[in-house]
């Protein structure tokens, strides 16, 4: 394996110089999602680095407390499923891997992707783990005040399972550096995974504020994958996108001068277009110009969009200012347990009856006196997205589905909600069926803002 | 005449905030959307939903503008007891808001 990242030279016609231009191709949008993109991007993009996004809000926290139980498991899921399905390609491609399906344990993601590569005869493929963004124990010792609401981490107590930092992307890119052909991290921010390989492939500086900004944009764009190719787009009549069942994942061209083109597979499903771009760059953004990144503070404010050609969108502008003293931090805990139950009705008056099936359960989890602090009473079909008074002029549906939740703080009370909609089949309104009940505790996070040097991120290495 | 005609739109979550933005298909339509869409029709839209502020971003750049609502995600997406706890659904109800051309804007086509 070259570990040297195979940075193309593309000459840009009519210009003066030519700039170094890598293509990076975002995997997955998310622990879940669609696997054959990756695959396709692996096989057609004539792409230099393969990321995977795959670490949710709380997925960290979860995945704690699996590895309390195995030290062996912690990380995703379905990292021997996609590692399986790309290694191979990207060997032989030499295509560098980045993602942070380490979780909770990227050692063990590591060891576990080594055994994968043997196992597919896929020789000399060095690994690195980054790990260090475990900040529990400094969280512990210095009590830092939650940000999302009155509280510190000390007042969580037992509850209090995990704290990672949002490391950037300077171990990644050293790890990149040092020839690693995987990048394996836990808690890293997102768009880092994209600015690594540009900060290994170009030498870019860390306090070069506005490359580390633009770098930004195009990492932010790329990390939700199929977000930015007509994923979580598509309003019929209105925007319309072709092949959504075969979307095509994004690839990112990106010159060493920020330069950027945000394009797709060619003859894959979906479409790159100014306006998928535009609501991508918004997405999950609060002030356009400060846009926190554990290296840079970017700023979107100017970026502009241009539709260069079919499915191709140069995107330019981003700046950036430079990075704060302090790394955020997700902070896993026990908040509480949700139970919850659904039934249906359908037909004439479906919605009286619904209303009527709402109406029995508010008075019965009153005279049985189920401990609830937060409760829900909707209609699925006319008000349970987006409440009563938003859904006021919405029409009878033919048919209603009655949901009702709860907030509590034993397993045992959640228990008692679903079972007072479960007992609707033979002591409610007529003909309702298809109930469904659930109970389970829940792991939420919150943030706190830890001073950068407490955290400590190094690279570990296992070959293949 | 209903937004959705002359904008698309699409929200974020981020902790107990979503963010919407408002995009315009033709630019030329912009000034419109800053005049009509403004911070307090739009929390006054999403009374029952929102309990905190809504702010509102100006991105002339690429003829969009951003909403950010706190308090909107039913304490937060991870503990949330709503079916959509992302508040993905929110960009829908937005684009339902009425929006009102002048003789200018009605020359251009959405």
């Amino acid at each position: 394996m070259p570990s040297i990242s195979r940075a193309r030279v593309f000459a840009t016609t009519g210009n003066v110089s030519d700039v170094r231009t890598i293509r990076i191709g975002s995997g997955a949008g998310y622990s879940g999602d669609r696997v054959e993109p990756a695959v396709e991007l692996a096989e057609k993009g004539a792409i230099d680095y393969l990321v995977f996004e795959c670490l949710g809000e709380r997925t960290v926290a979860l995945a704690q407390q699996a590895r309390m139980k195995n030290p062996d498991s912690g990380y995703d899921p379905l990292l021997e499923e996609r590692m399986r399905a790309v290694l191979p390609l990207c060997a032989a491609r030499g295509i560098k891997i980045v993602t942070n399906m380490g979780a909770a344990n990227p050692e063990a993601a590591a060891r576990k992707t080594a055994e994968i590569a043997k196992s597919l005869g896929v020789a000399s493929l060095k690994i690195a783990a980054v790990v260090g963004d475990d900040v529990l124990d400094a969280c512990k010792a210095g009590d830092f005040p939650i940000m999302e609401f009155e509280g510190s981490i000390k007042q969580l107590g037992n509850r209090l399972l995990s704290a990672n930092a949002y490391l950037g992307a300077e171990p990644m890119a050293e790890a990149l550096s040092t020839g690693a052909d995987v990048v394996i991290t836990g808690r890293a921010s997102d768009p880092a995974l994209f600015l690594a390989p540009m900060i290994h492939a170009f030498g870019w500086k860390m306090d070069d504020w506005n490359l580390l900004g633009q770098g930004t944009v195009a990492g932010h764009l790329l990390e939700c994958a199929g977000q930015i190719t007509g994923g979580y787009f598509a309003d019929p009549g209105y925007k319309d996108v072709a092949d959504l069942a075969r979307l095509g994942f994004p690839i990112g061209e990106v010159g060493e001068d920020g330069s950027l083109v945000v394009t797709k597979v060619a003859g894959s499903g979906g479409a790159v277009t100014a306006q998928t771009c535009k609501e991508q760059l918004l997405y999950e953004v609060h002030d356009p110009t400060k846009y926190f990144q554990p290296d840079v503070v970017a700023d979107f404010s100017a970026v502009t969009i241009e539709e260069i050609g079919p499915d191709r969108v140069r995107v330019s502008g981003g700046r950036g200012t430079k990075r704060t003293d302090t790394l955020k931090v997700s902070v896993g805990y026990v908040d509480s347990y949700i139970g919850e139950g659904q039934i249906s009705y359908a037909g004439p008056g479906a919605r009286a009856r619904g209303q009527l099936a709402l109406d029995i359960v508010r008075e019965r989890l009153k005279l049985t006196g189920v401990a609830a602090s937060e409760l829900r009473f909707e209609l699925v079909g006319v008000n349970s997205l987006h409440g009563a008074e938003v859904s006021a002029h919405a029409a009878d549906p033919y048919e209603v589905r009655v949901r009702v939740a709860g907030r509590t703080e034993t397993l045992r009370e959640a228990i008692r909600i679903g079972n007072e909609v479960e007992t609707l089949y033979t002591n409610g309104p007529a003909a309702g069926g298809g109930a469904w009940k659930s109970a389970r505790d829940v792991v939420a996070v919150a943030s706190v803002l830890l001073p950068r040097e407490l955290a400590k991120p190094h690279i570990r290495f296992v070959e293949a | 005449m209903k937004l959705r005609a002359i904008a698309h739109s699409r929200t974020g979550d981020k902790g107990n905030t979503s963010n919407i933005s408002v995009i315009a298909y033709d630019s030329r339509h912009y000034p419109l959307l800053r005049a009509q869409i403004t911070s307090e029709r739009v929390k006054a839209h999403f009374a029952g939903i929102v309990e905190g502020d809504v702010v509102r971003y100006e991105l002339p750049g690429i003829a969009a503008l951003n909403f950010v609502m706190t308090g909107a995600l039913g304490g937060g997406v991870t503990r949330s007891l709503a079916l959509d706890a992302h508040g993905k659904s929110l960009s829908s109800a937005l684009l339902d808001l009425d929006i009102e051309l002048t003789p200018d804007d009605k020359s251009i086509k959405p």
